[in-house]
């Protein structure tokens, strides 16, 4: 799908976002080492701006208010835990954050573009290009291969089969599974599916890597693994956005947010959390 | 995501169930198929009743004398008084002011006669004794030589007109029959003209026949003077075979001073009746085109059946393809590539199996399949798979992600 045949009725998403990494052509993961691009040069927009967002459910008569209005900004570079427990309104955060559900109010600018006025295809368009998830449960397409998989972003982008090819062996490569390419989600075991679903994130050179509860499902030495590869990406300068119930997760990251009934009751840097695990 | 992407993606749905999507392509196919023969049977049995009717000649009617008048009260008659048909009623019949319909008016006189030439002989040869007229009238058409004319007729003459078959019988091949003195029983004839092969519109072999003046045939077959055992009527056009019937059949009533109903004549209106049983062959066929669309129409029922199912299995599925950046349009393209192939697979397979079915005969009717019906069920096929495909297709683009991923 090319991208002129998006959607996209004039909406300033290429006016108001940045020329940020991931919108620069050529640039491919994995030409190397990642390597820091040089953020610095250019005065950026925070990759995450959220002012007094909330979302409300309707069920029945009554309304649930998953989130009461939350202010919150992370810049560039962060490697950031959300903490909660559940019902605590976590995962309406990860959906609102990563564009798979919108405010109720309040308001969301994603790498300096406010997501509110942008339509379903533009936001489906921003999931492509500006975020890469990773699940609990992998969500790997069934049946397909590793690098199917990890070239399917790519392929809704429109990028061309051959480089498809190049930049999802890359970004396999990257997370250490250069030899399993051809194998299809259940002949791998949960670290190396997590890894999988690692580099189908990574492969669109997102601005933000959103992760929700990514070692749920693995095994401590599994877990340890992929949490190797958010700080070896974090180290090579993207942001990471992490959710989790667990401390010593969250103790990998430089800061933690936490969560009560769909406010935030704390926002505290690296060398809290590091106490708090201690 | 281009069209090979959507393909790739669809065949591995497919084939995921197998089974399911075999028994989905099994609808169509079936659909596909029975449309395919049934409409090449109704063209073929409709070609053959043509081709009868062709053979039956043109736009006659034949009028047999049973002889006697047969069951119910015979006016000023008894039982037992024979009917006959008169030079008079051929005369009338062929007058244009009594009979306004009738073109032409033959009568014949026929015997079964033994042929024989230099040694060969042809037993149970149909002697024929008519007029010109007859020959136009039953469509026999002249290979060689020339016809028989009033001439012939008002003089006697022993000359003959020979079919095919006695052709074959009497002579040798390459030998040319104009000219030969053939012998019918005693009686010697000459051979003026060879007629071409005819195809039999009913069971008797047309080709197995000596025409000749019927006043020649009289003066042979004793016992018919003046009583001829058929009289073939033409009508002017196909419109007005029924009205020459009528009035055929009423001079002939007035004749013999009875009521049309009463006649002791059979009127064989042959081509009114194959007109009849055509057309009811082709209300059949129309009613089992209409049966096998309608299998072909559940078939795609069952598409949007299986199609549904597909996308609740695959809700989750759906939901990781939008959060990773899927717009509706490539889930929309995904689904409804998946229902197309699977129709496109029932429709070419029903194509080659009612193709290949109709090269065996149904009940003595050889199948003429038609450009047609197979272009137009193939074509019928594909729109099935994108109508029915289309509402499960936009059922999955339109999954809000966050309600898909949660899908369990």
């Amino acid at each position: 799908m090319a991208d002129r045949s998006w959607r996209d009725p004039g909406t300033p998403l290429a006016a108001l976002a940045p020329p940020g990494p991931a919108d620069a052509p050529g640039q491919a993961v994995g030409t190397g080492p990642v390597a820091a691009p040089a953020l610095d040069t250019w005065s950026e927009p925070p990759v995450i701006a959220l002012r007094n967002v909330a979302r409300t459910y309707r069920m029945g008569d009554a309304e649930v208010h998953a989130l009461a209005g939350v202010s919150l900004v992370i810049e560039r570079g962060e490697f950031v835990a959300i903490m909660g427990a559940s019902g605590s309104g976590k995962s309406t955060m990860m959906n609102v954050i990563g564009c798979l559900d919108v405010p109720t109010r309040g308001r969301y600018w994603l790498d300096g573009v406010d997501v509110r006025i942008l339509d379903e295809g533009a936001l489906a368009r921003i999931r492509n290009r500006k975020i890469g998830f990773i699940f609990q449960s992998f969500n790997l397409i069934p049946r397909t291969t590793a690098l199917a998989n990890v070239e399917l972003p790519l392929g809704y982008a429109g990028v061309p089969a051959r480089e498809r090819r190049d930049r999802a062996m890359a970004a396999l490569e990257l997370v250490g599974l250069a030899d399993r390419t051809g194998h299809v989600p259940n002949e791998m075991s949960g670290g190396q599916q997590q890894r999988v679903a690692v580099a189908r994130a990574i492969v669109t050179n997102p601005s933000l890597i959103l992760a929700d509860e990514p070692t749920g499902n693995l095994d401590s030495r599994s877990s340890e693994d992929i949490l190797g590869i958010f700080d070896q990406l974090n180290r090579a300068g993207r942001t990471v956005v992490l959710i989790t119930h667990e401390p010593d997760i969250a103790a990998h990251t430089q800061r933690v947010v936490r969560l009560r009934d769909g406010l935030i009751i704390s926002d505290e840097g690296k060398d809290l959390a590091a106490t708090v695990s201690s | 995501m281009n069209v090979a992407d959507d393909l790739r993606s669809a065949l591995r749905g497919l084939s995921s169930n197998k089974l399911r999507s075999a028994l989905t392509v099994l609808g169509i196919f079936i659909g596909v198929g029975a449309v395919i023969i049934v409409v090449a049977y109704g063209n073929g049995s409709s070609q053959a009743v043509q081709s009868r009717i062709r053979a039956l000649g043109t736009n006659t009617i034949t009028i047999v004398n049973r002889g006697r008048f047969g069951r119910g009260p015979a006016t000023g008659g008894t039982q037992t008084q024979t009917a006959t048909i008169t030079s008079q009623d051929v005369s009338n019949i062929g007058d244009p002011n009594q009979a306004p319909d009738v073109l032409s008016v033959s009568p014949v006189l026929t015997g079964s006669d033994t042929a024989s030439y230099s040694g060969a002989s042809d037993t149970g040869v149909s002697l024929t004794g008519t007029t010109p007229t007859y020959l136009t009238a039953e469509d026999y058409q002249l290979q060689a030589g020339s016809s028989l004319t009033a001439q012939d007729v008002q003089n006697h003459s022993q000359v003959a007109v020979i079919g095919q078959t006695l052709v074959s019988d009497l002579f040798e091949p390459g030998q040319n029959p104009i000219g030969s003195q053939v012998y019918f029983g005693s009686a010697r004839f000459q051979v003026v003209g060879v007629l071409a092969s005819k195809s039999s519109g009913t069971g008797a072999d047309p080709n197995n026949v000596a025409l000749v003046p019927y006043t020649t045939a009289e003066d042979l077959l004793t016992g018919y003077t003046n009583n001829f055992t058929e009289l073939i009527v033409q009508a002017k056009s196909a419109k007005a075979v029924d009205a020459a019937e009528q009035e055929a059949a009423d001079i002939l009533a007035s004749a013999n001073q009875t009521s049309v109903a009463n006649l002791p004549f059979t009127i064989l209106n042959e081509a009114t009746l194959l007109a009849t049983s055509a057309s009811t062959t082709s209300t059949f066929t129309v009613l089992l085109t209409v049966i096998a669309a309608v299998s072909l129409l559940v078939g795609g029922i069952g598409i949007m059946n299986i199609m549904l199912v597909a996308v609740t299995e695959r809700t989750r599925e759906i939901g990781i393809r939008k959060a990773i950046g899927a717009p509706r349009r490539a889930i929309l393209g995904q689904f409804l590539t998946e229902a197309v192939l699977l129709s496109l697979i029932g429709g070419l397979a029903g194509v080659v199996v009612g193709v290949v079915g109709t090269h065996f005969r149904i009940d003595g009717v050889k199948p003429v399949p038609t450009a047609g019906s197979v272009i137009g069920a193939f074509a019928v096929t594909v729109a099935v798979g994108v109508f029915f495909g289309f509402y499960p297709a936009s059922r999955a683009a339109a999954l809000r992600p966050v309600d898909a991923l949660r899908y369990e």
